[in-house]
C-alpha cells in the first residue's frame, strides 16, 4: 500500500501485470475433505496462495469461561507459516493475525447456525503455506467449505475476494504487487443467498464512486467464487460414488 | 428416511442450495428464505410428505432421548460417572442409573477408567444436558471384543432397511454386534470373523453413497469366510 515503484501496474490497454483484465481475479482451485484427521477441511489456492483450513467440532468449549450458555462459540486461528512469504515470517501469532482470526470467525459465526449447540466451540484453523497477498479472503473461503465439508449446520457458503485500487484503477483481487504499490485493499465477504456482508475491510484511499465499483466488482466474483466452494463440496461426493461404481467392473 | 431407499437418484445439496420454491414444508436441516426452503447441512436432499429436508452425509453424534450409546468412562466422580459418548457434551452417568447399589465414594470398584458400557440416553434438555442411564434390559458393562467408531450418520446403513445388512453382517460372520446411535460399534466374535466384521462395517461406512451395498458387502464376506451353503440360503 505504502510502497513506490516504478513498475507499470496497469498497461495502457487495461492489462495487469499477470494479464488480467481490471475485473478478472487469479485462477482458483478449491478442494473440499483433504485431511483425515480433521471433521472437516478444505484445501484452496488463488492464483499463488495456498492455503489449508480445518474444522474441529462442535465440542466441548475450552477455556470454560468463553462457553456462551445460549449458542455455540466459533473459534478461529489463522496461521501464516514460517515458509509463506519471501522473507521468514517470525511464526507465532503477532497483531495482524489475531485480527484476521477475529474477523474470520466473526464473519463465520453470522452463517453457522450456532443457537444448535450452546456451550459448544467449533474450532477453526487456517494455515497460510504460501501468500501472495488475499490470504483473509482465501482463507475464509477455506474456511467456510470446511465447514460444509465437518456436517455443520450453516446458512450458506461465505465467499471471500478483495478489491482495490493500483495505478489509479478499480482492480478486483489484487495481487503481492497491486497490494504493495497500490492505493487501495478492499476484502470483502458476502453471504450469498441475501448478498449480506459479512467482512468488510479497507485500507487505503479511494473516492465513493470508485468504492462503489469495487463492491459491485466483488460481491460479483463472489457469486463465482461460491459456484467454485459447491462444486468442491459436490465433487468429493460424486468422486466416491464414481470410485465405488468403477471398482465393480 | 424410508423413501430414502427407493428414489433412483440421490442429490447432493450444500448448506444454502435451494431445496424447494414451491411452498413445501422445511423438514429436518431446512430452514425458510423469502419463501423458499433452503438447506442448512450438506446432504441428501430428502421429500417426505409435504416437507423437504436434508439427510446429512457427516456431522457429529447429538444425542436424543431414547438413543442406545455405547461409551467409554473418560472421569470418575464420587456419585458419578463421565463417559465420553462421541457427542459435543459430557455425559454424566449418575450412581442411581446403574444396575447396582454404589456407595459414595466407591464408584470406582465398578467403573473404572476406559470401561467401555452400553447405555440409554435418559434425557436432553434445551441446554443440552445429557443423562445416561443404564438401567434397563441389556445396557451393560461390555467386555472383550473390539470397537469399531464410525461417523454417526453411517448408523442407518449398517443397520440396512429393517436391520437387512445388520441381520447379514451377524449371521455371515457369526459375532455378536451391537450398533450404538453414535456410531460406536462393538463387534464380539472369534478372531478371524470379528476381523472380517471389522472391515465389513469400514466397507459400508467408506461406500455409505453406493447402491447395492448389501450385496457388495456380502460379496466380501463370502470372499473372506466360505460359507456354508444351505444355511445362510435363506437370507435373501
Amino acid at each position: 500500500m505504502s510502497g513506490h515503484t516504478d513498475m507499470v501496474l496497469v498497461d495502457e490497454k487495461g492489462m495487469r501485470i499477470d494479464g488480467r483484465t481490471a475485473e478478472q481475479h487469479r485462477p482458483i482451485k478449491i478442494e473440499a475433505g483433504v485431511l483425515n484427521n480433521a471433521d472437516g477441511s478444505a484445501y484452496v489456492e488463488i492464483g499463488k496462495n495456498k492455503v489449508l483450513a480445518a474444522v474441529y467440532g462442535p465440542r466441548e468449549c475450552h477455556p470454560r469461561h468463553l462457553q456462551d450458555p445460549t449458542k455455540a462459540i466459533v473459534q478461529c486461528k489463522y496461521n501464516m507459516q514460517a515458509f509463506s512469504v519471501s522473507d521468514r515470517k517470525r511464526p507465532g501469532p503477532d497483531r495482524r493475525s489475531i485480527e484476521i482470526s477475529k474477523i474470520i470467525s466473526e464473519a463465520l459465526e453470522k452463517v453457522v447456525l450456532t443457537e444448535l449447540y450452546p456451550r459448544a466451540s467449533i474450532d477453526v484453523y487456517i494455515e497460510i503455506l504460501q501468500a501472495n497477498a488475499g490470504t483473509r479472503c482465501a482463507g475464509l473461503t477455506a474456511a467456510s467449505v470446511a465447514l460444509a465439508d465437518a456436517g455443520i449446520p450453516m446458512r450458506d457458503i461465505v465467499p471471500a475476494i478483495a478489491a482495490g485500487k493500483a495505478d489509479g484503477h478499480v482492480l478486483l483481487d489484487l495481487n503481492k504487487e497491486e497490494d504493495n504499490f497500490g492505493q487501495a485493499d478492499v476484502p470483502i465477504a458476502i453471504v450469498p443467498s441475501t448478498d449480506e456482508i459479512v467482512l468488510l475491510q479497507m485500507d487505503g484511499n479511494m473516492t465513493r464512486e470508485e468504492f462503489d465499483h469495487a463492491i459491485e466488482m466483488a460481491v460479483g466474483a463472489c457469486h463465482e467464487v461460491y459456484d467454485l466452494q459447491k462444486d468442491a463440496l459436490k465433487r468429493r461426493y460424486s468422486k466416491v460414488q464414481k470410485e465405488v461404481s468403477g471398482d465393480e467392473q | 428416511m424410508e423413501k430414502r431407499n427407493a428414489r433412483p437418484t440421490r442429490e447432493i445439496v450444500v448448506p444454502g442450495d435451494v431445496l424447494d420454491g414451491t411452498g413445501m414444508k422445511p423438514g429436518e436441516n431446512a430452514y425458510v428464505l423469502d419463501g423458499k426452503v433452503r438447506a442448512s447441512v450438506m446432504g441428501v436432499r430428502n421429500v417426505f410428505q409435504n416437507t423437504v429436508g436434508v439427510i446429512p452425509l457427516r456431522g457429529c453424534y447429538m444425542p436424543v432421548s431414547g438413543d442406545t450409546v455405547i461409551g467409554v468412562i473418560v472421569d470418575i466422580g464420587p456419585s458419578n460417572w463421565m463417559v465420553d459418548i462421541c457427542a459435543p457434551y459430557p455425559a454424566p452417568l449418575h450412581v442411581n442409573e446403574v444396575p447396582w447399589k454404589v456407595e459414595f465414594g466407591d464408584t470406582s470398584r465398578y467403573l473404572g477408567m476406559g470401561n467401555v458400557v452400553l447405555l440409554k440416553v435418559l434425557s436432553v434438555d434445551e441446554s443440552k444436558k445429557i443423562n445416561v442411564t443404564m438401567k434397563d434390559s441389556g445396557l451393560r458393562r461390555i467386555e472383550g471384543g473390539r470397537l469399531v467408531k464410525i461417523s454417526h450418520s453411517k448408523v442407518s446403513r449398517i443397520i440396512g432397511k429393517s436391520g437387512s445388512m445388520i441381520s447379514m453382517l451377524k449371521n455371515m460372520t457369526d459375532c455378536r454386534i451391537t450398533v450404538g446411535q453414535n456410531g460406536m460399534i462393538w463387534i464380539d466374535g472369534e478372531d478371524e470373523n470379528a476381523e472380517v466384521a471389522v472391515q465389513a462395517v469400514k466397507m459400508v461406512e467408506a461406500q455409505a453413497q453406493a447402491g447395492n451395498l448389501t450385496d457388495r458387502v456380502r460379496e466380501f464376506i463370502e470372499s473372506r469366510l466360505p460359507q456354508d451353503e444351505d444355511e445362510y440360503d435363506e437370507e435373501d
